[in-house]
């Protein structure tokens, strides 16, 4: 081998080397996302001091919480001892000793295991409709539920709830009579039968039952409904009610006859042209005028009822929305394929149009669920006026915050929880190709 | 010979009218429509009757009766001796202003933080997260409330800026004082005033007529300007140089103006317990105002953010690529396709806000439901008409909103062809 002209040839590679400290890791990501241009570093410079402001003024005050205490001048005492003179701290006593009210308002303490089972049945009844895995048997109990959870937070007689449910089967069965023989008398005597069955022979039919079979439990006061309970009776009744009565006024709305039309357009526009409380203040004042003399109605039903109405106004809007965002194709094949309108409808239109309006129905239920908190202005006792009342509470008088922020933290985690629900939702059933 | 097409020649039945589907339509329409005006009409014979009972009868007279209540802000001339019809317009009044403040303030804050949630910056994009997820989970009632107790229970009293060891000091020069009782602000004064025009139902000062009215010859001025100068600009592709012309036009003519009519600020002054002088905003307004602001500006951050991120990906790149910079093409290119997105969703939380307004409820502040749907209707006892009126008004301001905003939409909405 002739001699090399070269001075050094390299026979073997250097180990490879770690990129420079300013290239790599926590450095380069905090100089990517954090200080990336002037603009970027006060930005963050200032987002800092924010935070710590936050920080050391909620901090202290955290960590000095008193958890036992029977009264607020106990907790600061507690505190002085404990931390000096002159030093703040949260007092979370009073959520401590009082937690219980605000969850179920003034209903019988001994009685707390109603609303809980129900709100585990409630549980049970929802998995069908949330989750596709759960045997769909567990649906007949879905569609008593309604009547059981009556019946456990009201109480009474059994049979009140057990007439009133008679009645789907009143009109199933002379819709089922009929159907054979004229298909539309069926739907006319099946809506209709349930109707005259409800208001003539349900009452009387239930006190009869209770009269030989006195069955029965401990009847509990609409007055003594409050807190987070009352804040879920009314907030889920209007949304279970409010969705089939949206779905029917989007599709009265989208519908081609002029008067069906323009009533559905009133009605949705009208609602949602006024504030919720002027229609709670309707409930409270001024239903008994348009409603026949003596008819005196419990005023958790009427507000549910104002509430529900309020709700599937703004349903209506949500769900035209998902209507409209169907391709007029998908119209036309169900036309093509010989489909009736409601069959379409149930088997073509809705399952798109719902899909597509998730978020929106979602986002309208955290919304109604919120709402809840202003039938404390018609004297109902919602979790907001519970907390008024803690307060006007002598051995409490002068706590602020710590009541406001535990209900501040349940609404939070309900509401958020819904959301997180309907973005997993809409991700499941997402089916395009994006 | 006949064409097995031909429609039957047979008359007409009844059964026709459910099953042939040129009637049925006619049919279930004519259907609804008795069903609706029998459900009407049950209404109101029941309202009737009811009214009857109770020897009430349906008028609005009330209106022009004299009110015998104080309302605590105003806008115009208002006192006990005023007609309830007089308090319906001041509570409107005060429901608009206050809606409007909250209007102006939910934009500016939920713009820049939808804008900010969508930063680069980790830190700041997770910590706007936090602040929209925490406002809008949370019922706005209870915003409003904690915003009021915050005033009430934190902030110094007035006599606390009092005397040599003062534990509590005025901001901004010794003009505005924040207090337990609100805030005291400087007011406006002109002390050779042009006097006030009666227009019927309230008064109107001349100076804020006269202000408004330079300002706006100020801006069309402004605007003949600009359009002679991009002229210039498109014959010799060289744009003057305008910001002295700018200025003068814009702010000269506005602040001879204000030298000619007098115009100093009224300072307020600590006289005894209370500030006197300037002017005050209540708790309940502020209270109101901040809480409908920061929670309705978390709706329009999540809709300005949406917007904002539908913009497609190529449009920015093509910006860059043409040499703008990341401001330029936020403020050229990005934003003004996004507005079009951003627009209905705003209209709906401005709406929203009015509403909204009425929750004034929740720490007394004077609106038109404190006034009419309050203190008027409990005085008077006249629920239906109150609740009507009240109603009424509501619906009226929704659909005007609804329709001016509708309007502006349209007008910058993309043209197709």
């Amino acid at each position: 081998m002739a001699p090399s002209s070269h001075q050094y040839v390299r026979t073997a590679m250097l180990p490879q080397q770690k990129p420079p400290s300013a290239q790599s890791g926590v450095v380069l990501w905090v100089r990517e996302n954090l200080l990336s241009s002037w603009l970027n570093t006060i930005l963050t410079l200032l987002a800092i001091y924010v935070a710590y402001f936050v920080i050391s003024f909620v901090g202290p005050w955290f960590s000095r919480a008193v958890w036992n205490a029977s009264s607020l001048n106990e907790c600061r005492s507690v505190i002085t001892t404990a931390y000096g003179d002159g030093k703040t701290g949260a007092c979370f006593a009073v959520i401590h000793e009082r937690w219980a009210q605000i969850l179920f308002g003034f209903y019988p303490p001994e009685l707390y295991w109603r609303p809980t089972l129900t709100l585990g049945l409630m549980l049970v009844a929802l998995a069908p409709v949330l989750f596709q895995s759960v045997p769909r048997q567990v649906l007949w109990f879905s569609l008593c539920f309604p009547a059981i959870a009556f019946w456990l937070l009201w109480g009474g007689t059994v049979w009140l709830p057990v007439a009133i449910m008679l009645g789907f089967v009143v009109g199933y069965v002379a819709w089922r009579v009929l159907a054979a023989s004229n298909g539309l008398l069926a739907l006319i005597v099946g809506a209709i039968a349930p109707i005259a069955y409800w208001l003539y022979a349900a009452g009387p039919l239930s006190q009869a039952l209770h009269s030989i079979a006195p069955l029965g439990i401990r009847a509990i006061q609409s007055h003594e409904f409050g807190g987070f309970l009352l804040s879920a009776v009314i907030g889920i009744s209007g949304i279970v009610f409010s969705l089939p009565l949206g779905i029917l006024l989007a599709l009265g709305r989208q519908s081609d006859m002029v008067l069906v039309k323009t009533i559905c357009v009133g009605f949705i526009e009208g609602l949602r042209g006024v504030p919720l409380i002027t229609l709670l203040f309707t409930a409270s004042l001024l239903l008994n005028y348009f409603l026949p003399p003596g008819t005196d109605f419990d005023i958790i039903l009427r507000v549910i009822i104002m509430v529900t109405l309020f709700a599937a106004a703004y349903m209506a809007e949500v769900i035209r929305g998902g209507l409209a965002a169907l391709p007029r194709g998908q119209f036309e094949a169900a036309d093509a394929l010989g489909l009736d309108y409601w069959q379409a409808q149930r088997l073509i239109v809705m399952p798109q149009a719902l899909k597509v309006s998730i978020p929106g129905i979602v986002g309208n239920f955290i919304g109604l669920f919120k709402d809840t908190t202003l039938v404390s202005f018609i004297g109902l006792q919602d979790p907001m006026q519970l907390v008024s009342s803690i307060r006007a509470n002598t051995e409490w008088n002068g706590v602020y915050w710590e009541p406001f922020l535990f209900t501040g933290f349940l609404f939070f985690i309900f509401c958020f929880s819904m959301s997180r629900y309907s973005m997993y939702l809409e991700n499941k059933l997402k089916t395009d190709h994006r | 010979m006949t064409i097995a097409s031909d429609a039957p020649k047979d008359g007409f039945r009844l059964g026709k009218l459910i099953y042939d589907t040129r009637y049925r339509s006619i049919t279930i329409q004519v259907v609804f429509l008795l069903l609706f005006i029998a459900f009407i009409v049950w209404l109101s014979l029941n309202t009737l009757h009811n009214l009857e009972v109770k020897g009430k009868d349906f008028s609005f007279g009330f209106l022009g009766v004299r009110s015998g209540y104080d309302i605590n802000q105003m806008l115009v001339e208002y006192s006990n001796d005023s007609t309830h019809g007089r308090a319906l317009l001041v509570g409107l009044l005060n429901t608009l202003f206050v809606a409007a403040l909250a209007c102006v303030l939910a934009t500016v804050i939920g713009v820049a933080a939808g804008v900010l949630r969508l930063s680069k910056n980790w830190l700041v994009s997770r910590m706007i997260g936090v602040y929209v997820e925490t406002f809008r989970n949370v019922p706005v009632v209870l915003w409003i409330v904690l915003v009021f107790a915050i005033m009430a229970v934190s902030m110094p009293e007035p006599k606390a800026f009092k005397g040599e060891n003062a534990t509590a000091h005025m901001l901004f020069n010794d003009s505005v004082a924040i207090t337990n009782r609100g805030m005291f602000l400087p007011e406006p004064l002109f002390s050779r005033s042009l006097g006030n025009i009666d227009v019927g139902i309230f008064l109107i000062s001349i100076d804020l007529l006269a202000i408004l009215a330079v300002l706006a010859a100020s801006v069309m001025a402004y605007r003949w300007n600009e359009r002679r100068v991009t002229a210039i600009q498109n014959a010799t592709g060289v744009r003057p140089i305008t910001w002295w012309q700018t200025a003068s036009v814009l702010i000269l003519p506005v602040v001879a103006l204000l030298i000619a009519t007098g115009f100093h600020l009224g300072y307020p002054e600590l006289k005894g317990f209370n500030f006197i002088g300037g002017m005050q905003a209540r708790n309940s307004m502020i209270a109101l105002w901040l809480a409908l602001s920061i929670y309705h500006a978390t709706y329009i951050a999540e809709a300005v953010r949406a917007g904002i991120m539908a913009i497609s990906r190529g449009q920015t790149e093509a910006s860059l690529a043409l040499g703008l910079g990341a401001g330029q093409t936020t403020r050229l290119v990005v934003l003004p396709q996004a507005m079009r997105i951003i627009i209905p969703p705003l209209i709906s939380q401005y709406l929203s806000i009015t509403k909204n307004s009425s929750l004034a409820i929740a720490v007394g502040y004077m609106d038109l439901r404190s006034t009419l749907g309050g203190i008027t209707m409990n005085q008077t006892g006249r629920e239906l008409e109150c609740m009507v009126l009240l109603m009424g008004i509501y619906l009226a301001i929704s659909l005007i909103i609804s329709i001016v905003m509708n309007l502006y939409n349209n007008s910058i909405k993309l043209k197709e062809r």
